[in-house]
């Protein structure tokens, strides 16, 4: 056997050995979700349903209302995406292509912010959303996220790549500011904001600490709070739990397969910042 | 940075517009960030509690008590090592999983490098909270799938989150499994950086692979290493919600990160005080493990 056939099989077999101990945890939820109540947990090991059954399924959506909860998830990441993405363009844009004093500083202001943990700011943040009278409320939520310095960061990355020419062609022919963002910008900054977008949607997805901190009420439950909340009543139904587990992380996961490149090109322009 | 030599020459239209376009964004981010920022510092310098919150009248302004409290309670400095532990821990296994997993998915002879890489990449993009559910059942000490996997090798069974020592472990693994994927996509980028004539160069002058991957290929990953090592000591640093849905930080204790302790003080026990001092160490924490990592670098490129 040649070097370079034993190098092949040595590579690719250690390939396919992490992505087995990477999927497994995944494939099982999936598999777990949809075995008859009290498989999962019994001897000897079963790794695929004996009768596989939808039945946990609709005991989520008909008793415990996660229907619900899965609208809840949805509707933030949507409402978060589309105004965060509005409102970090149009700053990113204006620090990368518009001219004005102190341009340079606050940006730099900005970045230094980024050392800041989201920690330090939850618990007088909370206390604000509650002086709003904002507690157990989406808006309570959705405030927080309205604007990111990530996102402004990625956008003017971005537009820093837009010609003059381009912007200065437009203020010829008479176009206003705000026209020549909507009108010639937003257009052609589409790959970052499918890029920004996809980030932005995953965050909300996933989030915990901070809806878990705003919300109280189980109706206006994100799925990951009303995953952890379930989790403590019904820890013996594992099979239910699954499934639970299957809804929360499989919208995410479809959304990042559909979009992955853009949103591997994310990772890559955020790490190479210098 | 930009040269910002021209940051004058904007007419006064488009200066209007810039102020425009960035007040929502600057907006939010100082009434949402900026002043609880300050408010948190302030927070930290008082009495917080249940009383103040129903009243404002109850608060007092305590100075540095709160800090000085935490430094004489034993359980704060065992959370602290905890949180330093995950990280000791989890770092060094993070990474080495990404680079392991990077070389793997950049060499010559691999098959599928995309579909390897999007499954590496997969558990970035789950919901930690779904993740901690389903791992609590792999540990089962009797019918998790994990231990049941050590009977097929004749190893003997864990009692991964009732021990306190491997409850630790347990929760590192799910981390690093949750993030090295992440490592592996920057670690990916940085080695299709390095100028295949080098490997070339190498070959000529008879350097096996081992050699090359010490001579060339570790050395000039030396940058990504740090960056994707701070980016996963700061994540570390703030591990949450998997002792949050696995342990409750148990068992006595072992498990409790720094976060934990602060969202159990600040939301369970509303000593909003106490937990805004909690945040503050734990931010001061952070930016000297970064700093120092940073300085790692620094002494390389002088």
């Amino acid at each position: 056997m040649s070097r370079r056939l034993l190098a092949k099989i040595a590579v690719n077999g250690a390939l396919l050995l992490l992505a087995a101990l990477t999927a497994l945890p995944l494939l099982w939820m999936l598999s777990a979700s949809l075995m008859p109540t009290g498989e999962a947990m019994s001897l000897p090991l079963r790794l695929l349903p004996s009768h596989p059954t939808l039945q946990h399924y609709a005991a989520l959506f008909a008793r415990l209302n996660i229907g619900r909860n899965f609208l809840n998830s949805l509707f933030l990441a949507v409402a978060i995406t589309a105004i965060s993405l509005l409102c970090n363009s149009m700053a990113g844009y204006a620090f990368a292509k518009l001219r004005f004093r102190g341009r340079g500083r606050l940006f730099a202001l900005l970045l230094a912010t980024l050392v800041v943990p989201p920690q330090v700011t939850v618990l007088p943040l909370f206390l604000e959303i509650r002086a709003l009278g904002l507690v157990n409320s989406f808006g309570g939520v959705i405030v927080a996220a309205i604007a990111t310095v990530f996102g402004i960061f990625l956008i003017r990355q971005f537009a820093q790549g837009i010609p003059d020419e381009l912007l200065d062609a437009a203020r010829l022919d008479g176009a206003s500011e705000l026209r020549i963002y909507w009108s010639v910008v937003l257009p052609l900054m589409k790959p970052i904001l499918v890029t920004l977008g996809v980030f932005t949607f995953l965050t909300s997805w996933n989030d915990f600490l901070w809806p878990l901190t705003v919300l109280t009420d189980e109706s206006k439950y994100t799925l990951p709070v009303a995953l952890a909340n379930l989790s403590g009543e019904h820890v013996q139904d594992t099979e239910l739990m699954m499934a639970g587990a299957v809804i929360t992380v499989l919208p995410g996961l479809l959304v990042f397969l559909a979009l992955q490149r853009s949103y591997i090109q994310g990772i890559v322009m955020g790490s190479i910042k210098e | 940075m930009t040269p910002d030599l021209d940051e004058r020459r904007g007419s006064v239209a488009e200066r209007r517009a810039a102020w425009l376009l960035l007040s929502p964004a600057l907006g939010a981010i100082a009434l949402f960030f900026a002043l609880p920022l300050i408010a948190a510092l302030l927070l930290s310098l008082t009495d917080f509690d249940i009383y103040a919150l129903a009243d404002l009248r109850n608060l007092r302004f305590v100075g540095a008590s709160n800090y000085l409290r935490l430094l004489r309670d034993p359980l704060f400095w065992k959370v602290i090592r905890n949180t330093l532990v995950f990280v000791v821990l989890g770092v060094p296994l993070t990474v080495g999983a990404a680079l392991g997993g990077a070389l793997l998915v950049n060499s010559k002879v691999a098959k599928l490098r995309g579909l390897f890489r999007t499954i590496f990449f997969a558990p970035v993009v789950t919901t930690l909270v779904a993740v901690a559910v389903i791992f609590r059942y792999l540990y089962h000490p009797r019918y998790g799938l994990i231990n049941q996997m050590l009977g097929l090798l004749h190893l003997p069974a864990i009692d991964w989150l009732g021990d306190p020592a491997w409850a630790t472990v347990a929760i590192t693994l799910l981390a690093v499994w949750r993030s090295f994927g992440y490592g592996l996509v920057i670690y990916v980028v940085g080695l299709q950086a390095i100028p295949e004539s080098l490997y070339e160069a190498a070959e000529l002058d008879g350097a096996g692979a081992w050699r090359q991957l010490r001579d060339i290929t570790l050395p000039l990953l030396k940058p990504t290493t740090i960056f994707v090592g701070i980016l996963i000591t700061v994540s570390l640093f703030q591990i949450f919600a998997e002792p949050y849905v696995m342990t409750r930080g148990g068992p006595l204790y072992a498990t409790t990160s720094i976060t934990l302790l602060m969202y159990e003080q600040g939301f369970r026990w509303w000593n909003l005080g106490a937990a805004a001092a909690i945040a503050f160490v734990l931010f001061a924490l952070i930016i000297a493990a970064t700093g120092l990592q940073a300085l790692l670098r620094g002494r390389k490129s002088a």
